[in-house]
């Protein structure tokens, strides 16, 4: 009898869980006739860097994005090379990423239109705080060098990514093969928090903009800001529209009206406060 | 240590106050991983049933494809998704990408070809003359199957908690065809990658409490229900 009972248990419960999972999709074709009356929003594909997602700035835009206009946006947070892969091959709508010189290339090749610059931050080289290369306070150049003679770690992203491309940039402004390091130089293939972490826990050094480090901060306290303010060190984000007349599938209405949001006005004051309550100061800034 | 502790507070803290954002990733959680296990197991138990039973040339080497498929990297399985799910890819226009039904996609992909191979086992461990006998006793086809079926109902148990472990834990082909948007396709694994990378290793501890209790809660009840049927 016993076994009757519980099987009569098992299938209340999977029933349970059936209709659970039907109601919650028999919910959205309730919801999406409803939607349709006042225009269902349809769906905008973001493609942009982990950075602006990590930093939570994102999560501040976006609502405000969608409140005003009837797009569901679709974030993809991946690293700026495989953002602007996305928009060659039309997989994206809008692209938010911080690549300038790869970003060119797309306009050029006519797969990215209308596009603007949106804001900027910085990039600066964290390390230990013991500073092994004695590195602080140096230029770019000088501290590369540095770390180059004294073989110290050097962490790198190494996926494509906005970082990645700018690192590079950096060592061949600096004139040095970051390869001569040799097994000291670390290619991380990961993001931005996680390459941190690393850098971190190995005693190395690291390329990273300035919001990732503020908000892994907390988890690093033997890691330390050495270089920063250097003009070449700029970190420029742009956002821009896949081109509709090379991909059709795109999305254009829904990817101009994200483009003008983003340099409107009220979004630059949104952008200009962000991070001054949990940090104390500003994560991104405007060309002004 | 402490940051454990910590984690674990935060999950239940998170679960009592109702936090909206982890109640709804987690009922996503489990309303993909069991769509994806109810599809595996309904093609998965008739496929591995033929599979196990059916005498047919070329049989060995589809045995073979379904035993590299329970091995099949759900990374790959992410990837291949997405080439078919682009807009310039075959099945673009349905624009799935992105959506829970990619998630699921990924996840039968990988979970079926271990139901499918471990029922597969089951059936060919029946004594052929177990299958003479049924019917030698005038059983009709769906009679013997019905038998059958009740022989090794502890083993396709088994397949079916396989399946289930391999679903539930999935991230990377989750990440990649879902895309981790907020609201739509976030699921548990997935949010715990990005607070990883967020710094939020407390929050990324009291989600994966969240996740361990949900799978073992499951697994437990599929357990109890094998091991109690072997007991009666």
């Amino acid at each position: 009898m016993k076994l009757k009972k519980l099987l009569s248990i098992l299938l209340v419960f999977l029933l349970a869980l059936v209709t659970g999972c039907s109601d919650s999709s028999s919910d959205s074709t309730v919801k999406e006739p409803e939607k349709a009356s006042k225009e269902k929003p349809t769906d905008l594909i973001l493609a942009t860097t982990t950075s602006t997602q990590d930093s939570g700035l994102l999560d501040v835009l976006i609502p405000e994005f969608e409140k005003n206009n009837n797009y569901n946006v679709k974030t993809i947070a991946v690293g700026t090379g495989q953002a602007l892969e996305m928009g060659t091959r039309g997989e994206a709508d809008v692209l938010l990423v911080h690549a300038p010189a790869a970003e060119e290339e797309l306009v050029k090749s006519g797969d990215a239109i209308n596009r603007q610059k949106v804001m900027y931050n910085d990039f600066i080289v964290v390390g230990p705080a013991e500073d092994p290369a004695e590195i602080k306070g140096l230029s770019v150049p000088e501290a590369l060098a540095k770390i180059t003679e004294s073989k110290a770690s050097f962490v790198s992203r190494g996926d494509d990514s906005g970082t990645h491309k700018k690192e590079l940039e950096l060592w061949k402004k600096s004139s040095l093969d970051p390869k001569s390091l040799g097994d000291a130089y670390i290619e991380s293939g990961q993001g931005m928090g996680a390459t941190l972490k690393i850098a971190s826990e190995k005693k190395g050094y690291t390329l990273t903009d300035r919001a990732t480090y503020l908000a892994q901060k907390k988890n690093m306290p033997d890691t330390e800001i050495l270089v920063e303010g250097d003009e070449s060190l700029l970190n420029i984000y742009h956002v821009m529209q896949v081109n509709d007349g090379k991909h059709e599938k795109v999305n254009a209405d829904g990817a101009k009206a994200f483009v003008e949001f983003m340099i409107a006005g009220e979004t630059k004051n949104i952008i200009k406060e962000f991070g001054m309550d949990e940090y104390g100061e500003a994560l991104f800034f405007l060309f002004e | 240590m402490e940051l454990l502790l910590e984690g674990l507070k935060k999950a239940i803290e998170m679960i009592l106050s109702g936090n909206r954002e982890i109640i709804e990733i987690t009922l996503l959680t489990l309303r993909v991983s069991i769509t994806a296990v109810l599809i595996s197991t309904l093609i998965g138990i008739p496929a591995g049933m033929f599979l196990g039973l059916a005498r047919f040339p070329g049989r060995k080497f589809i045995h073979a494809v379904v035993n590299i498929g329970m091995g099949l990297p759900p990374v790959v399985a992410g990837l291949w998704i997405t080439l078919f799910l682009w807009r310039s890819g075959p099945l673009g226009d349905l624009a799935w990408l992105y959506t829970p039904t990619a998630i699921i996609m990924a996840q039968i992909l990988v979970s079926l070809p271990i139901v499918t191979a471990l029922t597969s086992t089951a059936f060919q461990q029946i004594n052929p003359k177990l299958i003479l006998q049924v019917k030698a006793l005038g059983a009709t086809k769906l009679q013997l199957y019905w038998i059958l079926m009740k022989e090794v109902k502890l083993a396709i148990l088994a397949a079916i908690i396989a399946g289930f472990g391999r679903v539930i834990a999935e991230v990377g082909a989750a990440m990649m065809v879902g895309g981790n948007i907020s609201g739509e396709t976030r699921i548990l694994t997935t949010s715990i990658v990005m607070e990883v990378s967020k710094g939020n290793f407390d929050v990324a501890l009291a989600l994966s409490f969240i996740l361990m209790t949900l799978a073992f809660i499951i697994t437990f009840t599929l357990t109890y229900l094998q091991q109690r049927k072997r007991s009666q």
